[in-house]
């Protein structure tokens, strides 16, 4: 097996505060790794650095292998790397549609080939097959905007997807969503994971979604990792329990 | 427009084309100039709207691409060469000035933007002002030349006109290719959202330096017919007021659509000659109106006709909405 994502060591301050400290992990090829932490225990912050949004003050990140650390996220997404956003990061003027084949239109061709070819980067289909897989074909055509907040959520994940990415970064997914589609977006989740060999990392605090979705559960406290382990592994460290579950 | 069916759409087009092109044939020589500048006018601010409007980078110096243009059209002629030469070198000699304009744009936004441009701006009246051995300073060029296309000459007003609204067509086929193209997309996302765009792939600082060179490089094509217009050039048309005006069009007739900037430039070349008139009020009723204008539709001529759009194809889908859910209630 080979590792998709590997963190070594990684370190971010801010002047005198340590967000991250230190922090070393790996993601294996078809993994889901949950990522759970009382707040402002410097989980976005190790986001953010993973994914070249902060320029990590030691450490090395590598996806396939390959160094990436000092790539632009720009960069590190046509590689394959995806994230979404713990605030609702949709284009509210865009149609669904054209959020979809936004998210998607940079990883095809050149900027020249963009320019002179077709309008929806012949990409309409797979927004279609997207836009189906989510279940929000009747709102293919509306303004992003106008969707409930449950549903912007699940084109969040869903502009994620588009470029067909090996290694998705997913912040707090199920924050503010209803039961029903949480189920919905767990299955959807879990069936790209299958179907597509997608590799995921998932910040989230609702443990029931952790637990049931995620293969590994890494948990963070004070800029650290704490504990690493299967999910049952986790719930039963004494550590865990004492930083962040609760008796 | 979305929402505006389609034969309406086409049929209003070619009704609006027609007219620009049967309309003016009866018109006087200064009838003919103000349309002709409403024409160049246009093409300078569907740039600007392309910076600004689109990719969401203020900028306060579009007039200067415009004097940059109108400089190169107005030396090259003179020195016997062909306006399609001047073009060539005002399109690339803007296009790269305005991609190094861009680059502050990648550190600074918004007002800070605006006067980073309106330095620049001042800096190039002042070049064309000092620097006599290149555009004689403040007596200005004349006798600029007026160009044979295809063998016929536009020394007249109206075969003149005529170059500038075929040029104005060639261009808004460009920006409406471009726009609608992945690349408009990318611009509008540049202008929502940065920091999502760059994690969707998106490389914001190449689409932030082509957006302010392209539209630097329509300023210089308006430059280019500006100076064959009025045959002759000084520094004064081409300071602040005048990236202000174009601004002013930009917003008034509605940043980011299409069509704002053939509004926009309606408003600010023709409003004040109808208003003449009224003799010594015309410039006051222009500001009245156009502050009028702005406090009822911030978002301009075009955001009233949007926000109109918007109602009603909500106004339809929760219509719809009603009467499938009333279809799914069982029958009494």
């Amino acid at each position: 097996m080979t590792a998709v994502l590997q963190v070594s060591n990684i370190r971010k301050s801010f002047g005198g505060i340590t967000a991250v400290d230190g922090v070393s992990f790996d993601v294996q090829e078809g993994e889901i790794l949950g990522l759970i932490g009382p707040n402002g225990c410097g989980k976005s912050t190790l986001f953010n650095c993973i994914l070249g949004q902060l320029a990590p003050s030691d450490g090395e990140v590598r996806v396939d292998g390959r160094v990436v650390t000092g790539l632009r996220p720009s960069e590190l997404n046509r590689l394959g790397v995806s994230r979404t956003f713990q605030l609702l990061q949709v284009f509210p003027k865009l149609s669904v549609r054209e959020n979809l084949i936004l998210a998607g239109q940079e990883h095809q061709g050149s900027m020249l080939s963009r320019l002179l070819g077709p309008s929806d980067a012949g990409l309409t289909e797979a927004a279609s097959q997207m836009i189906a897989f989510f279940k929000l074909d009747h709102l293919a055509g509306e303004a992003a905007g106008g969707l409930s907040y449950g549903q912007q959520k699940l084109l969040d994940a869903a502009m994620a997807f588009m470029g067909g990415p090996r290694l998705v970064l997913l912040d707090e997914p199920a924050g503010g969503v209803n039961l029903t589609m949480l189920a919905d977006l767990k299955e959807r989740l879990a069936a790209i994971n299958r179907e597509k060999r997608a590799t995921f990392v998932v910040i989230e605090h609702n443990m029931e979604f952790v637990m049931s979705l995620c293969s590994r559960v890494m948990v963070m406290a004070e800029g650290r990792v704490l504990a690493i382990g299967k999910p049952e592994e986790v719930r039963a460290n004494p550590a865990v329990i004492e930083a962040y579950l609760g008796h | 427009m979305t929402g505006v069916p389609k034969l309406l759409r086409v049929t209003l087009g070619v009704i609006v084309i027609a007219g620009l092109i049967i309309v003016p044939i009866n018109f006087n020589r200064y009838g003919l100039f103000i349309l002709s500048q409403w024409a160049v006018m246009t093409i300078a601010a569907m740039g600007l709207n392309l910076t600004l409007g689109y990719a969401g980078q203020v900028s306060l110096a579009q007039g200067a691409f415009v004097g940059i243009g109108a400089y190169a059209a107005a030396i090259m002629t003179s020195q016997g060469m062909p306006l399609i030469a001047a073009l060539g070198v005002a399109v690339v000699l803007c296009f790269a000035i305005g991609w190094i304009l861009g680059y502050p744009a990648l550190r600074v936004q918004h007002h800070y933007l605006a006067f980073v441009t309106l330095a620049f701006s001042t800096l190039v009246f002042l070049v064309f002002r000092n620097e006599d051995w290149l555009t004689k300073g403040i007596y200005g060029i004349s006798n600029i030349p007026r160009p044979n296309i295809f063998g016929i000459a536009t020394n007249r007003p109206l075969p003149f006109y005529y170059l500038c609204l075929g040029s104005l067509g060639i261009v808004s086929l460009a920006v409406w290719w471009l726009i609608r193209s992945p690349w408009g997309r990318a611009f509008v996302a540049l202008r929502e959202n940065p920091v999502r765009a760059l994690s969707l792939g998106i490389d914001t600082r190449r689409y932030t330096l082509m957006a302010f060179a392209i539209g630097s490089a329509l300023g210089g094509v308006a430059g280019t017919l500006y100076a064959p217009l009025t045959q002759y050039i000084d520094p004064v048309p081409f300071n602040l007021s005048l990236s202000l005006d174009l601004l002013m069009m930009v917003i008034v007739g509605g940043a980011g659509f299409f069509f704002g900037p053939f509004l926009g430039a309606m408003i600010a070349v023709l409003l004040p000659e109808w208003l003449r008139f009224t003799q010594g009020y015309y410039l006051m009723l222009y500001a009245v109106a156009v502050i009028g204008l702005l406090i009822y539709s911030p978002t301009g001529i075009l955001g009233i006709l949007d926000r109109y759009l918007t109602e009603r194809r909500a106004r339809v889908a929760s219509a719809l909405r009603a009467v499938a859910k009333s279809s799914m209630e069982p029958a009494p």
